[in-house]
């Protein structure tokens, strides 16, 4: 219980706060006015106009003040804060409810403000009043995540997510749903899960990931259209290629540490996109090949022809109804399955998760393996690896290899859904998202990565269906062009609050009474 | 006669290591018995640690050569035409030879079978104790998984060489006593349980040599005598000599049966325990006397 010394020096410190509180409005206000208050817009007749943006300004000011309201007052006030915070917003919303304006936009923004506000409200209050049933519920949630029921009812989700989509939304809604959220995350967390063999595992920092991802997309681009070659061929193919240009990447980083070895991966990235470039006889340069062929479902193209996939389910269907003794005029022996390009779709999304889960299941395998093991000590100590006898030369080129294949695969599987690729699809910005998956999921973490992959792939593609922010900022407002600027408050914000990722914790390979997590402040991160 | 004089392991001959211009260590030549605790001593600064780099394959000598014996006492026979030959290894009956100058490090850990210890310990922090005692079994475990393909496709006798491994760590940590402590961090290990575990994680190895560099250095009294009965157990169970590096006289003059003394990079004296413990020029060495004030010093020092 706080005692009366206590009370007067919370008291005080209240007035630090609320002056703090006061110097970071009036900073905010000042870098605020000039950059976000006011626009200047060209109009009609070319003339520089000035408009403001009372609006958004406040709203920033306010949203910084309570940032830093937030970092600075005890611990029991935060939730008071946010509470007090989400029932202002009620109140705006029931004020705009009220307000008699157009009900086409009040009603959203209420709805909007409601929501927020509400939330803000019962998680504020909640963490205030029964403080410590959060970190109660933490630990019970990690229980519930490392369960094996746990991973084969998420298995089970995953497996679902496209049919459910296609049922709930139909084959037009549900193509985004299934491509931008399911394809386009997944490709990104199997990206994850083979440079966290590299990064993760063995502690050698790989900048220049991308590389294997252009090495296993041009593999599988340019030898389906030159020899037509068909995926099933090409994707173990592109995986090979992939992993070679691994162990030659590997030769000569060998001996480099660090902040060394970064820098060569970097460059070695830059190298290959530059040499696609510039390579138009190859590669076809700036313009990129387009036409790829796409994959198909064992030999049974995805189109609208008789003989598509389509048509063919349909007979198929319609085959197996007349034989089992339906009636010729009956639903099933008259079934026509219309086309729809969401069939690929679907299939690429199959082909991706079972291509994301080999990464997974490889990996979960090799670490209980004396190489796996071997991957890892690396990261502890090199030194000690070599007077235990580890052959570090193979270790390292193991782990470059086996990471840059599962790019390779990856890129082919990229290659086959996009039909066109460019170099432009290969940047570096490419590499350092791959790496802030696994450095912000946790180094060595599965889970992680696929935390960290929904979060930054998946959270920018639900940046384009916030158009309610329009209603807020304007109609110009476009929130994917704050992706920058997320992803870096978002760096920072981790760096601060999990230095070590957000699974931190390093689940060992083997174990004699019970399996006990190493605390992330035991585990090295390599030095290259 | 000596064992270190009758039945050599290894022999140093005429190593010498330059940095620049800087000699660390300078025509050494020493021998270590089979199946001897043999104590490198020295003032501060004096080359042990570099000689041990030199053995061990993490430093190239400038000059000198480092012979091993496996097997049978016939191997050193074998010396000279090895040495002639530009060849790392050279089998006789019953027994080996190896070159250890001319071996890349991991390899004199992996086939001449000389396992190490590290002046700051060098532990793999972030994994368990048992972790870190089936990493040290490596080698044997890659074959057994048929280099990792058969193990991944679950062929082959992976399996039961695991449990093996899992096995001699076990019977390792009841040596050093941290049964109940084998899935914990390394890194949380206290400093002398470190020390321990760094000793069997390099037995695991199953080693001919156990080099220690500085094993006493950071123990309390009652680890060190601890540490006293574990080395001379290792000697006489696992049939394991054992080079080490020591300040702690404790330790070197009570388990010692050879003792090689260095300063500045020269050896100054070589032999028993006794008797380099009254070698004048040792006592000049480690109280900074000139010869004809030892006597003095010596009285000083009630030795």
């Amino acid at each position: 219980m706080a005692t009366g010394s206590n009370a007067s020096s919370e008291t005080s410190d209240l007035k630090g706060v609320a002056k703090r509180a006061l110097w970071t409005a009036l900073v905010a206000a000042g870098l605020f006015g000039p950059f976000i208050g006011l626009l200047t817009q060209q109009n009609m007749r070319n003339q520089l106009v000035l408009t403001t943006r009372p609006a958004l300004f406040v709203t920033l000011v306010l949203a910084v003040v309570a940032i830093r309201l937030f970092v600075d007052l005890p611990v029991r006030w935060r939730g008071y804060l946010a509470a007090g915070a989400g029932a202002v917003l009620i109140v705006v919303a029931i004020a705009y409810l009220f307000s008699g304006g157009d009900p086409a936009i009040t009603r959203p923004l209420a709805e909007i403000y409601g929501v927020v506000g509400g939330l803000l409200l019962l998680t504020g209050l909640s963490y205030s009043v029964y403080r410590g049933a959060a970190g109660r519920a933490g630990a019970v949630a990690a229980k519930i995540a490392g369960s094996n029921t746990f991973a084969s009812l998420m298995l089970g989700a995953l497996v679902a997510f496209p049919l459910a989509t296609l049922y709930f939304k139909g084959a037009g809604a549900s193509i985004k749903w299934v491509d931008n959220f399911g394809i386009q995350i997944l490709i990104y967390v199997m990206l994850g899960w083979g440079l966290n063999i590299v990064v993760g595992l063995a502690g050698l920092l790989d900048l220049g990931y991308v590389a294997f991802y252009a090495v296993g997309a041009y593999s599988y681009a340019l030898l389906a259209k030159e020899f037509g070659l068909s995926f099933w061929i090409l994707l173990p193919l592109a995986g090979i290629l992939a992993a070679f240009w691994g162990i030659i990447l590997g030769f000569p980083v060998l001996r480099l540490r660090g902040d060394y070895l970064a820098i060569v991966t970097l460059a070695f990235g830059e190298i290959i996109r530059l040499v696609l470039i510039n390579w138009v006889d190859f590669s076809n340069g700036y313009a990129g090949i387009s036409g790829i062929p796409r994959p198909t479902f064992f030999g049974i193209p995805f189109n609208a022809s008789e003989t598509g996939f389509a048509a063919q389910i349909s007979n198929f269907v319609r085959w197996v109804a007349v034989h089992l003794g339906a009636p010729p005029d009956s639903y099933w022996a008259t079934y026509t399955l219309p086309f729809s390009p969401i069939y690929r779709t679907i299939f690429l999304y199959y082909v991706i998760l079972c291509l994301a889960l080999l990464t997974a299941y490889v990996t979960i395998r090799l670490r209980r393996m004396p190489v796996g093991r071997a991957w890892e000590a690396l990261r502890e100590d090199e030194i000690a690896c070599r007077s235990l006898g580890i052959n570090t030369t193979n270790t390292k080129l193991t782990a470059f290899s086996l990471g840059a294949m599962f790019g390779g695969f990856a890129g082919a599987f990229f290659a086959a859904r996009q039909g066109f690729i460019s170099p432009e699809s290969f940047t570096f910005i490419e590499s350092a998202q791959i790496l802030a998956i696994v450095v912000l999921g946790g180094m060595g973490s599965l889970y992680g990565v696929v935390i960290a992959a929904i979060a930054l792939v998946g959270g920018f593609e639900l940046m384009r269906e916030l158009d309610f922010l329009k209603l807020l900022f304007g109609p110009d407002f476009d929130p994917t062009q704050y992706r920058t600027l997320l992803f870096g408050a978002a760096m920072v914000l981790i760096m601060l609050w999990k230095p070590r990722g957000l699974i931190s914790t390093r689940e060992p390979t083997a174990f004699l009474k019970e399996r006990k997590a190493v605390s992330g402040s035991h585990v090295q991160e390599g030095h290259g | 006669m000596n064992r270190w004089e009758s039945a050599p392991l290894l022999k140093v001959e005429h190593l010498t290591m330059r940095f620049g211009g800087l000699v660390a260590v300078n025509d050494l030549s020493f021998t270590v018995g089979e199946g001897d605790i043999t104590a490198l001593i020295g003032p501060n600064g004096a080359g042990k640690t570099t000689v041990f780099n030199c053995i061990t394959g993490f430093y190239k000598p400038t000059e000198g050569r480092i012979g091993l014996r496996h097997g049978s006492l016939q191997a050193w026979t074998a010396l000279d035409s090895l040495t002639a030959k530009s060849d790392r290894k050279a089998k006789v009956p019953n027994g080996a030879l190896f070159l250890l100058e001319r071996m890349p490090d991991y390899q004199v850990s992996a086939t001449a079978k000389v396992a190490r210890t590290f002046q700051n310990i060098r532990l793999f922090q972030g994994m368990t104790i048992l972790e870190n005692l089936l990493v040290a079994q490596h080698n044997p475990l890659m074959v057994a998984s048929g280099f990792t393909v058969l193990g991944i496709l679950g062929i082959g006798g992976y399996r039961k060489a695991e449990k093996a491994a899992v096995e001699r760590a076990k019977y390792w940590l009841d040596r050093i006593g941290l049964t109940d402590r084998a899935d914990d961090p390394a890194g949380a290990l206290p400093y002398g349980a470190q020390r321990r575990l760094e000793i069997a994680r390099a037995m695991c190895t199953s080693p001919v040599l156990l080099c220690l560099d500085e094993p006493a250095a950071g123990l309390n009294h009652r680890e060190s005598a601890e540490l006293n009965t574990l080395l001379l157990e290792i000697r006489e169970r696992e049939k394991t000599s054992i080079l080490l590096i020591e300040h702690d006289m404790s330790v070197v003059m009570e388990i010692s049966d050879h003792v090689v003394v260095l300063d500045y990079g020269t050896k100054i004296s070589d032999g028993s325990a006794d008797h380099v413990r009254n070698d004048q020029k040792v006592i000049a060495a480690y109280l900074g006397v000139a010869d004809d004030e030892v006597a003095a010093a010596e009285a000083e020092v009630a030795l």
